[in-house]
């Protein structure tokens, strides 16, 4: 027998149904409906943001720290296209999340309507999959649908558009097991030829280098136990993407630290220099492969990824191997095992010689100063203070990110939030708040920059409405680090407004919005003001004046190969040569 | 080049690799997409072209299983065998397509196209278009003093050599339907 109900009282009803826990939104007139529903309900709380972008990466920030799809509720026309950013990073991320928006009544729908925009039509490019509910009777199943969709396969943005008669009207709930799914079963098992293939190649390799990457993460904290495995018994050692660093312990002896274009040194000269990669749940994005023609000339390469366009994208793959990276990796382990778990031990040995080589290079190390806090020595006693937290860390994007991953160790998978692909600054503090709400006595840290920071600071309302104690370290150079730094590099020292000449006072700004400040500006006083951050029973912003010229080394230039990597200031020189200046 | 003189190519400057990576011959391909027949679907598989940057050389689409709501886009496409790779395989991974075909590397198929073509004339250009039409074994759909209107089917290069014969005759308009495709044998 099947309930009838409202087009409201059901969107309430699938989300319980999918149990979903926390909703993150804002109202507005198109979604009415769906708010008194929720205001007649315990089951699900909904966090207010200030702004939709903050909804939408909150939800990511969510998903990210529980493996759970974010979902997020906001009304129609700006309300939906203030969602577009969020959406577009959560695709490029393949973060799992549900935007539910309100839509201007069917029978209103085309005629320029108050608050009415093309939701579907300018959310296409940006969502794994959208909707527009015109029948009440159909919404459930679509709700349901859009889950199953976001989460199964390669994850990511779904959206689904429901107009305001629809909420009002009475139709048929339809429950989630009869809801239409059959249809996308993406492929999760790997071809066993291909993996027994790799597994030989495994057994034969010299030089064998391990890339993994966010698909790790997103197949579950088993995969990551897994590839644990995996790495531990071959002795084989491993790199990861920005998107994938807690898969592997950073205190695992066979981590080479993040590759790519501000990767460690060791880790893309171990990629350059490779007899067999195995890229695992990474896709060979341009910030790691540097130029294409010189990428990791002389090795086999296995590509295991849930998403058969990934593989021969960019890169040619010698294993193709189309799963989930679970499976395949079970898969690996149990075929490798039953040939007796070989290894060409004298040759990965010497391998190990070679890396520890480049590990001698300490491309980490920089100069530290008595007077000026560098923002590398910030991060560095951030981890050293905070480590043994219950640690979850957000970043916005530029220098202040790559220097987190680079500084900042991670133990565990679902640790580490931070706008990958598309690179959204204004990513972190919304993130934030969407991890603490997840996990509410946990510390979460949000590593900015100032012009980031500023770019979605009105989320600090939320994290003081809802009490979560996320803490803001800031680290304020007064510049675009990163396009400063490219600018100096690249650009004849031309610094065309990357700096801002009028920065809020951050102190005063956290007393204004109900929360504690802090600034510390000598590197003296750095260990007891974190301290005291981490003291606070509430959330703190952190003015942490850093050095001001500081660039973000090691570096690959843009189009250049892995060897081709610059470690630090003396390096530079080769880059703006005579030819370059004209350029620059 | 741009102001700077940078040649295209070169990447120093840039955030990305300019570079064209595969030197391949273009390939041409024709696509049977066999897609849920639901609103937007359409728009879906065009702005994944649009998006990506990949051609669209012909595209034709109708529902052809009313009761399970499946319709059939025809697309022909070129691109070096890269690109071609990758545009099948981000049809076949978007929600609503159920099936991707590339009949020209599937085996022998067959290819064929309506088209329109409005022919005005007199005297010996009216009497020599309608013998080329019927060589050509088009028909006449419709027909005034001074004009033809005929009807063809055809590979599109026959419609083309049709296309070429009649522009001297009088050749006014032409409607074409795009490629439908489908393999041959079972």
């Amino acid at each position: 027998m099947t309930r009838q109900m409202t087009g409201a009282k059901m969107v309430v009803e699938a989300l319980i149904e999918q149990g979903v826990d926390t909703v993150f939104g804002y109202p507005g007139g198109a979604v009415l409906p769906i708010y008194d529903e929720i205001f007649q309900q315990n089951h699900i709380e909904h966090i207010l943001v200030r702004h939709e972008q903050g909804a939408v990466h909150a939800a990511e920030g969510y998903a990210r720290a529980t493996g759970k799809p974010g979902v997020v509720l906001v009304t129609s026309g700006p309300g939906a296209t203030n969602a577009v950013t969020g959406l577009t990073d959560a695709l490029m991320d393949s973060i799992p999340i549900v935007v539910l928006t309100g839509q201007v009544p069917t029978f209103m729908i085309g005629s320029d309507a108050f608050q009415e925009a093309d939701t579907v039509g300018i959310t296409r490019p940006c969502t794994k999959m959208n909707w527009l509910v015109k029948e009440t009777d159909h919404l459930a199943s679509t709700i349901h649908e859009a889950f199953h969709i976001s989460t199964k396969g390669r994850p990511g943005p779904v959206l689904v558009d429901i107009p305001k008669d629809v909420q009002f009207a009475t139709g048929d709930y339809v429950e989630k097991p009869r809801a239409k799914t059959d249809h996308y079963q993406p492929r999760i098992k790997g071809d066993v030829e291909t993996i027994t293939a790799l597994v030989e190649a495994i057994e034969q390799a010299e030089r064998p280098v391990f890339y993994t990457g966010g698909g790790v993460i997103n197949s579950g904290p088993a995969a990551s136990g897994l590839l644990r495995e995996l790495v531990d018994q071959t002795g084989f050692p491993i790199t990861s993407t920005l998107m994938g660093l807690g898969a592997y312990p950073a205190s695992g002896e066979k981590w080479l630290g993040m590759l790519g274009m501000h990767g460690l040194y060791e880790a893309n000269l171990a990629m350059h220099g490779c007899d067999l990669m195995i890229n695992i749940g990474a896709r060979f994005d341009d910030r790691i492969t540097g130029r294409i023609a010189d990428f990791s000339p002389n090795s086999l390469k296995a590509h295991v990824d849930i998403d058969p366009s990934s593989i021969n994208k960019v890169i040619h793959a010698d294993f193709p191997i189309i799963g989930d990276v679970g499976h395949v990796l079970e898969d690996i382990l149990r075929i490798w095992k039953a040939r007796g778990s070989k290894t060409n031990k004298g040759a990965v040995k010497n391998w190990w010689g070679q890396i520890a080589d480049w590990r001698a290079i300490n491309c980490l190390s920089f100069k530290n100063s008595e007077k000026t806090i560098k923002p590398q020595y910030a991060l560095q006693r951030l981890e050293a203070l905070t480590k043994d937290h219950d640690r979850y860390i957000t970043t916005e994007v530029g220098q202040h990110q790559m220097w987190a991953a680079q500084y900042l160790g991670f133990e565990d998978p679902n640790r580490w939030m931070t706008s990958g692909g598309l690179g959204t600054m204004g990513y972190g503090t919304p993130a934030s708040i969407g991890v603490q709400v997840a996990h509410r006595d946990a510390l979460v840290i949000n590593v900015a920059g100032e012009a980031s920071w500023l770019m979605n600071m009105q989320e600090m309302g939320t994290a003081v409405q809802y009490r979560l104690p996320v803490k803001q370290f800031i680290m304020n150079n007064e510049r675009l680090g990163m396009v400063r730094q490219w600018q100096e590099l690249l650009h004849g020292e031309r610094y065309s407004h990357s700096w801002s000449e009028a920065l809020p006072d951050f102190v005063k700004l956290a007393e204004a919005f109900g929360c504690k400040g802090i600034k510390c500006d000598n590197p003296d006083d750095l260990d007891e003001a974190i301290k005291e951050m981490l003291a606070y029973d509430g959330p703190v912003i952190f003015d942490c004046l850093v050095e001001k010229h500081e660039n973000c080394f090691p570096m690959i230039p843009s189009g250049k190969a892995h060897n081709e990597m610059l470690l630090g200031e003396a390096d530079t020189q080769g880059v703006i040569d005579a030819k370059g200046s004209v350029l620059v | 080049m741009s102001p700077l003189k940078i040649d295209k190519g070169s990447s120093s400057h840039s955030a990305y690799d300019l570079r064209s990576h595969m030197s391949d011959a273009i390939e041409t391909h024709t696509l049977a997409v066999l897609v849920q027949n639901e609103a937007g679907v359409l728009a879906r598989v065009i702005g994944l072209f649009s998006g990506r940057g990949y051609n669209i050389e012909s595209l034709t689409v109708a529902e052809v299983d009313h009761q399970g709501h499946r319709s059939r886009i025809t697309i022909v496409t070129s691109g070096t065998p890269q690109v071609i790779h990758q545009i099948k395989m981000q049809l076949d991974r978007m929600v609503p397509v159920h099936e991707v075909h590339d009949l020209t590397v599937e085996g022998p198929h067959v290819s064929r196209e309506l088209a329109l073509f409005k022919v005005q004339g007199k005297g010996d250009h009216r009497v020599e278009a309608l013998r080329t039409a019927e060589i050509f074994r088009a028909n006449v759909v419709d027909s005034t003093l001074e004009s033809f209107v005929f009807e063809i089917t055809g590979t599109p290069e026959k419609i083309e050599a049709f296309a070429d014969l009649m522009r001297p005759l009088g050749l006014l308009e032409v409607a074409r339907t795009g490629v439908a495709a489908i393999s041959r044998g079972t």
